[in-house]
């Protein structure tokens, strides 16, 4: 179902000046830091809490249960985390460029919120435009007054620093973020401790927040939290944004009503994704991100809540739905993840550094038709390796999630596309249209 | 990690299936090795933090939501946990983990220096899958790669376990080495232009667990199964660091360091890694030398000895004792050091003796110290350091200090009148040179000096020793309770001094006057005046009044600081005699030149900085006619006509312990017993302190290359050898064989017991006191005195890889000596007008030398760095410029136009 919900996140970023402070003013820009402001930081927490306003970068936990987990310490921070870099994703990319003080906004009532003095925004490297944007934006918030000491007047004095990434996907996993943020190397952190709300940037009690997490709170202090809640269902309250690509025929980000929506509403509707290319029948999706175990033709009327799809096994993850259809090689997409994540292992955990780059090399050559039948089962012994059991949630013999990541499209191809791995083994040689993953 | 070595108990898991008691906080891996269960591991190592990232340790552990997964290397015991790590799937994880580390790995074990020895190769056979299913083109690079002088990478081999990066980081606070690039093109690296250039860099090599890091100088020497080892002490300085000395086919190739807890917790620095090739330098004396008409000729023992006996009788006749000294001992094995002050002072009757040459503190100040030790500074609330730069000085003393002080917040006081490599952790205090006198008074004025311990040193040979000396009253007679740890360096400098070698004392850290009595009855005569130290004997033979003089093992032309004193103290002398294992620049000068048998040659027992008596083993034959030391002393007392009655090291070892009153008690069965790997600090507290540690355990994961020292049991008297992992060839005396048979701890126990005396005084009837210290007995002379205009205060100090003996006659370390130059700070540089690299000319009242200059932050203003032994010849040696009885040394520096 479409439903005419308002656009919390995406309001004003139509607007070609979208990224100014005038334009932000124009629109009721830090308003909502000023109502914050008057609140106490326990009535701003908890009035988040309510909005059960879930993270939008990858695991869906609550902001405001992450919040109230924090250790009591004379010093906190905030981070908040603009590392998008999934294959695919391109959400907060969007964000960071159209409206960079939403985030400032955001962040400063996050840190209001939480006791944090010192807040870090940590930007994608390769986000020249956005960088610039967002340091502009954080530029300009302070002679507005709305960072810096004694923000309006109130009292309340907080620091943001922009911190440029340096190329590295693993640092968009928050132990990481934090390790480079400390100008170490981006090694994600070995657990426990399992939370920077104990042991963060420093060693002290920090919140790591995504970009479109923050990019809500100043709507929702705005219009509350029952106008937040209103919209969605269950704990998936809320808009979303989702990065809608691969075979359709509207590629793009769309916001969207949480729960009501459904997969086929996102990927057919004139509106948004507008049908596949051509006419063409759905073969598979990958419904958040590529580290999810991907869905067909079956799932399409699941609604886009996040409860209900991890029961079905998979995750909205980031927000990013892939499309496939007829003419896609699945074998060469999975391969195409695989190269994506061996290229970006960190390299510190065994299985995840030397697991992933053998599992690229046999999904390459079964996919060229240079594989054997027995290979199947030797790719999916390598992926359990990773991910003992290969189930959902998965397991993992890795220090961070990025290691069970690399197996969900394997297994996910040997499930639901076995035939075709054996047609290309067996023909040696694919058999879909050479250029049918390019399209996406 | 020493904590955890405690008894067990507090709470109880479950490995296998077994009750297991374990403390909280102990990590799971640590828990089921002590209750024998093996679990594989390569990233972890017990003496660095853990890490997580090799997976090889992965076991199951319940929870609260069933059984995961979970790295033992990292995860502590809770109560009432269940650990499994021997199910299916454990076992498939371990498996997995193996083939992976396989998969890059190139099987190149017949031609790699640790196969046979490599952790990966046994965890292969024992926890992998036996076969592989990887078919690809494995990962290539160029190799190996030369990251340090000493240190070649092969990154293919690399397992990426960051125990190297780790070490280098954490331990040594040297991180000249990081992990580069990500995935599995992640490598180990050095920064662009600069090279693995530390102390310590050999560590890595050894706790490497593949052949990823090899040593320059050990590559493709020997395969592990020819190795012979025997566990012995490092005598290349007074740290005394535990090691194995391995050999093949009769020559030492290799040294590993042995996890000693008290001392040097398994690190070495790679002077004493390497070290051992000065054994087997080409220079070596392997015959008796006597000055012909133009150079030595070869002679028999006989004639040699006749020769200097006949030396000494006409020097008696003519002049007397006194026209006799000793200079040198600190190279010579505690039982070598005994018998020469026994033919010294007990037969020829001088107390002209000293195993310091004029660049330690006086023997009878470090005699008299109240003594810590090692693990006792570091439990210090406050350490102070009054010593030269320890890096260059004692390498692991420095890195035992700056990890406790890096990592567990011990608070260190750095005296020194330019920046030491400790100073990055420590409180820097610097003092114009000099002036140590008023700094400790200063200190005193603002320390609390509850449970302070000062480390002491001569922090520049500039300066005069007796400053120091007068410093350290300072300290005692404020805090009543302060304690030491002497940092002079030489090898077994203390042993000799405790022995004797020393004027105005005798062994035991007894004084002359105070034992003489004691030892008139064991010898038949003493000295009847204190003698004279090495600064006096120079004098005395460069004005006529010492006519012979014997070198043992001693180089005063390169060693002495005053090098113009040396020069005429030599050339004036009627007679030299040098005892040595190479000639240097002074036994050039000799008329007779007697080989002796050198480090690991011989065998008997040293004494650290601590006073911890630690056995050395024999593993190599001593080249040609090469004789133990204490053989020259005794066949030379015969000579002289007096009957030492030393036929074995036992017997002499059983002659001090009993007739030296600091080592009573220390006695042969003790230093025997397994449990005493360790060594045993002299002299011995009324609780066998030291004495009651289990036997140690070596993890052969951690330091790859030994085999378990437990099974090897102790170094012996006779120089046993083992092949790794052997039975002893040889074995202990009579008494030594009951203690080491039986129940090693408790036999030890009841031996200690009943020759612990609660005051090792008390037991003899007649044995002198220990010297106690007189804080009165050490005045300040100098007052201190401003600076002229337009001079400097210089500080001159050794290095690490210097111009001396031993250095220079190891291949490997030789070329690594440091430049001789003058450091001067930045602001000091731009005031003369020069840039770094120009030369200058540096002159003291006493002489003067071409240098060229180096900006150095480390150095404050008016003050001048240069290193000490740092030239090919001691003619441009820094000791040139100094006086040795100058308050300071004061240059004047200006540019060679």
């Amino acid at each position: 179902m479409i439903t005419k919900a308002p656009r919390i996140v995406t309001s004003r970023v139509d607007l070609d000046d979208s990224f100014t402070l005038e334009r932000y003013l124009a629109t009721g820009g830090y308003e909502a830091l000023r109502k914050a402001l008057s609140m106490s930081p326990a009535d701003v927490a908890a009035e988040v809490n309510k909005a059960s306003l879930l993270g939008r970068g990858g695991a869906g936990f609550p902001a405001g249960r992450k919040w109230s987990m924090l250790r009591q310490a004379p010093v906190r921070y905030l981070v908040v985390n603009g590392d998008e870099s999934e294959p695919a994703t391109f959400k907060d990319h969007m964000l960071i460029e159209r409206d960079p003080h939403q985030i400032i906004e955001g962040t400063a009532i996050a840190a209001y919120a939480t006791g944090a003095v010192q807040a870090f925004i940590f930007c994608r490297g390769e986000f020249a435009l956005g960088f610039e944007r967002l340091q502009q934006a954080c530029n300009e918030a302070y002679e507005h007054g709305a960072l810096g000491a004694d923000i309006f007047g109130t009292g309340y004095s907080l620091d943001i620093v922009i911190h440029p990434g340096a190329g590295a996907y693993i640092c968009g996993e928050e132990t990481a973020l934090l390790e480079s943020l400390e100008g170490k190397r981006g090694f994600p952190r070995i657990k426990p401790p399992f939370f920077p709300a104990a042991v963060g940037l420093y060693g002290e009690p920090t919140v790591v927040n995504n970009v479109e997490t923050v990019s809500n709170l100043p709507w929702i202090i705005s219009n509350g939290a029952d106008a937040f809640t209103a919209l969605g269902e269950g704990s998936s309250s809320g808009t979303r944004l989702f990065a809608l690509s691969g075979r359709v025929e509207h590629p793009g980000w769309f916001e969207i009503e949480m729960s009501k929506t459904t997969f086929r509403d996102l990927i057919y509707d004139p509106s948004l994704g507008g049908g596949i290319v051509g006419g063409k029948q759905l073969r598979a999706f990958i419904p958040g991100g590529v580290s999810a175990p991907w869905f067909g033709p079956e799932q399409l009327d699941l609604g886009l809540n996040q409860d209900a799809v991890g029961k079905a096994g998979s995750m909205l993850g980031s927000g990013s739905v892939v499309v496939m259809d007829s003419d896609s090689c699945p074998l060469r997409v999975a391969w195409r993840i695989t190269q994506f994540f061996h290229r970006e292992s960190c390299g510190q955990c065994t299985p995840c550094r030397e697991g992933s780059g053998w599992i690229e090399k046999i999904m390459y050559r079964i996919e060229q038709g240079l594989g054997r039948e027995k290979d199947i089962d030797l790719v999916l012994d390598a992926c359990d390796n990773i991910s003992p059991g290969l189930s959902w949630p998965p397991k993992q013999t890795t220090i961070c999630v990025l290691g069970p990541s690399i197996p969900s499209a394997v297994v996910s191809v040997a499930k639901m596309f076995r035939d075709e791995m054996l047609v290309h083994v067996k023909e040696g040689g694919c058999p879909f249209p050479a250029d049918s993953v390019r399209h996406g | 990690m020493a904590d955890l070595e405690q008894s067990p108990g507090g709470i109880t898991v479950t490995i296998d299936g077994r009750t297991v008691e374990a403390q909280k906080g102990e990590l799971i891996i640590a828990v089921a090795e002590r209750a024998g269960v093996f679990i594989p591991r390569f990233c972890y190592h017990p003496r660095m933090k853990s890490v997580g990232m090799c997976r090889m340790c992965l076991v199951e552990v319940s929870g609260p939501r069933g059984p995961s997964l979970q790295p033992a290397c990292y995860v502590e015991v809770s109560d009432g946990q269940e650990i499994v790590t021997d199910s299916s799937a454990v076992k498939k994880v371990q498996e997995g983990v193996i083939e992976y580390l396989l998969l890059n790995h190139p099987l190149d074990c017949p031609v790699c220096d640790k196969g046979g020895e490599c952790p990966l190769q046994d965890q292969s056979m024992s926890h992998g899958p036996g076969e592989s299913r990887f078919d690809e083109e494995k990962r290539h690079w160029a190799k190996p790669i030369e990251i340090g002088p000493l240190v070649l990478l092969d990154r293919e081999r690399c397992i990426q376990c960051a125990r190297c990066t780790r070490f280098a980081e954490e331990v040594a606070g040297e991180a000249f080495i990081d992990f580069a690039e990500r995935g599995d093109r992640i490598e180990v690296a050095i920064f662009p232009g600069e090279p693995f250039d530390s102390y310590f860099a050999g560590n890595t090599i050894q706790i490497c667990p593949v052949g990823a890091l090899t040593a320059t100088p050990y590559r493709f020497k020997s395969r592990p199964w020819d190795l012979e080892q025997v566990e012995t002490t490092c005598t290349t300085c007074a740290v005394g660091c535990r090691i194995v000395a391995q050999s093949s086919a009769g020559s030492l190739v290799r040294h590993l360091g042995v996890d000693s807890e008290p001392v040097n917790q398994s690190w070495l620095c790679d002077r004493g890694r390497f070290g051992f090739e000065a054994v087997q330098a080409p220079g070596r004396l392997t015959v008796p030398l006597i000055r012909g008409e133009h150079e030595f000729v070869q002679t028999t023992w006989h004639e040699a000895l006749s020769r200097v006996a006949n030396a000494v009788t006409t020097a008696l006749g003519d002049k007397g004792a006194g026209a006799v000294g000793v200079i040198g001992g600190s190279r010579l094995a505690n039982e070598d050091a005994y018998a020469w002050v026994r033919l010294a002072k007990g037969v020829i009757g001088t107390d002209n003796f000293d195993a310091q040459l004029g660049d330690g503190l006086p023997a009878s100040l470090i005699a008299s110290l109240p003594r810590a030790t090692i693990e006792e500074t570091i439990a210090a609330s406050t350490v102070i350091v009054l010593a030269g730069d320890l890096r260059e000085d004692l390498p692991i003393l420095h890195l035992r200090l700056r990890q406790a002080a890096a990592n567990d917040g011990l608070r260190i006081i750095d005296c020194s009148p330019v920046a030491s490599a400790l100073s990055k952790v420590a409180t820097w205090r610097p003092y114009r040179p000099g002036e140590a006198v008023e700094l400790a008074r200063s200190l005193v004025a603002t320390e609390t000096g509850d449970g302070v311990v000062v480390v002491l040193g001569r922090p520049s040979l500039g300066e005069p020793a007796a400053e120091i000396a007068a410093a350290a009253s300072v300290f005692a007679n404020a805090w009543p309770q302060v304690r030491f740890l002497p940092a002079l360096r030489r090898a077994n400098v203390h042993g000799a001094i405790d022995l004797g070698c020393a004027p105005g004392l005798l062994p035991g850290r007894v004084a002359l006057e105070d034992g003489r009595a004691w030892f008139e009855e064991s010898w038949g005569s003493v000295p009847t005046v204190a003698g004279l130290d090495t600064a006096g004997m120079l004098a005395a033979a460069a004005s006529g009044q010492l006519s012979t003089l014997i070198l043992l093992g001693a180089d005063p032309l390169s060693d002495f600081p005053d090098s113009d004193l040396a020069k005429r103290a030599l050339e004036q002398v009627d007679f030299v005699v040098a005892v040595d294992t190479v000639l240097n620049a002074s036994s050039m000068l000799a008329d007779v030149v007697l080989p002796a048998a050198g480090y690991a040659e011989r065998a008997g027992t040293t004494t650290n900085i601590e006073g911890r008596v630690s056995r050395l083993a024999a593993k190599v034959v001593p080249p040609g006619l090469a004789r133990a030391d204490w053989v020259i002393a005794t066949e030379l007392a015969d000579r002289l006509g007096a009957d030492l009655g030393f036929e074995s090291l036992d017997g002499i070892w059983s002659e001090i312990e009993r007739v030296a009153p600091a080592y009573s008690g220390c006695t042969l069965q003790a230093l025997a017993a397994p449990s005493a790997g360790d060594g045993i600090v002299v002299p011995l507290k009324s609780t066998p302190v030291g004495l009651t540690l289990r036997p140690r355990r070596l993890d052969p994961i951690a330091t790859p290359g030994i085999e378990s020292v437990e099974e090897q049991g102790a170094p012996l008297a006779a120089g046993a050898a083992t092949s790794p992992g052997g039975e002893p060839e040889a074995t202990l005396g009579d008494e030594g064989d009951e203690v080491a048979g039986g129940d090693a701890v408790a036999s030890k126990e009841a031996t200690l017991g009943a020759a612990t005396p609660a005051n090792p005084v008390a037991t003899r009837s007649c044995a002198p006191g220990l010297l106690r210290f007189d804080p009165e007995a050490w005045p300040s002379s100098a007052p201190g005195a401003p600076p002229a205009n337009g001079t400097w205060r210089l500080v001159v100090r050794r290095s690490l890889y210097d111009h001396g003996t031993l250095v220079q006659s190891t291949a490997s370390l030789g070329s690594l000596a440091r430049p001789q130059v003058l450091r001067l700070s930045p602001t000091e540089i731009d005031r003369l007008g020069v840039t770094p690299g120009d030369e200058v000319r540096v002159s003291s009242a006493r002489g003067e030398l071409v240098l060229a200059v180096m900006s150095d932050g480390a150095v404050p203003d008016g003050v001048g760095l240069v290193p000490f032994n740092a030239a090919a010849i001691h003619e441009t040696s820094a000791s040139v410029l100094i006086a040795h009885d100058a308050p300071f040394l004061e240059v004047t520096v200006e540019r060679v136009s």
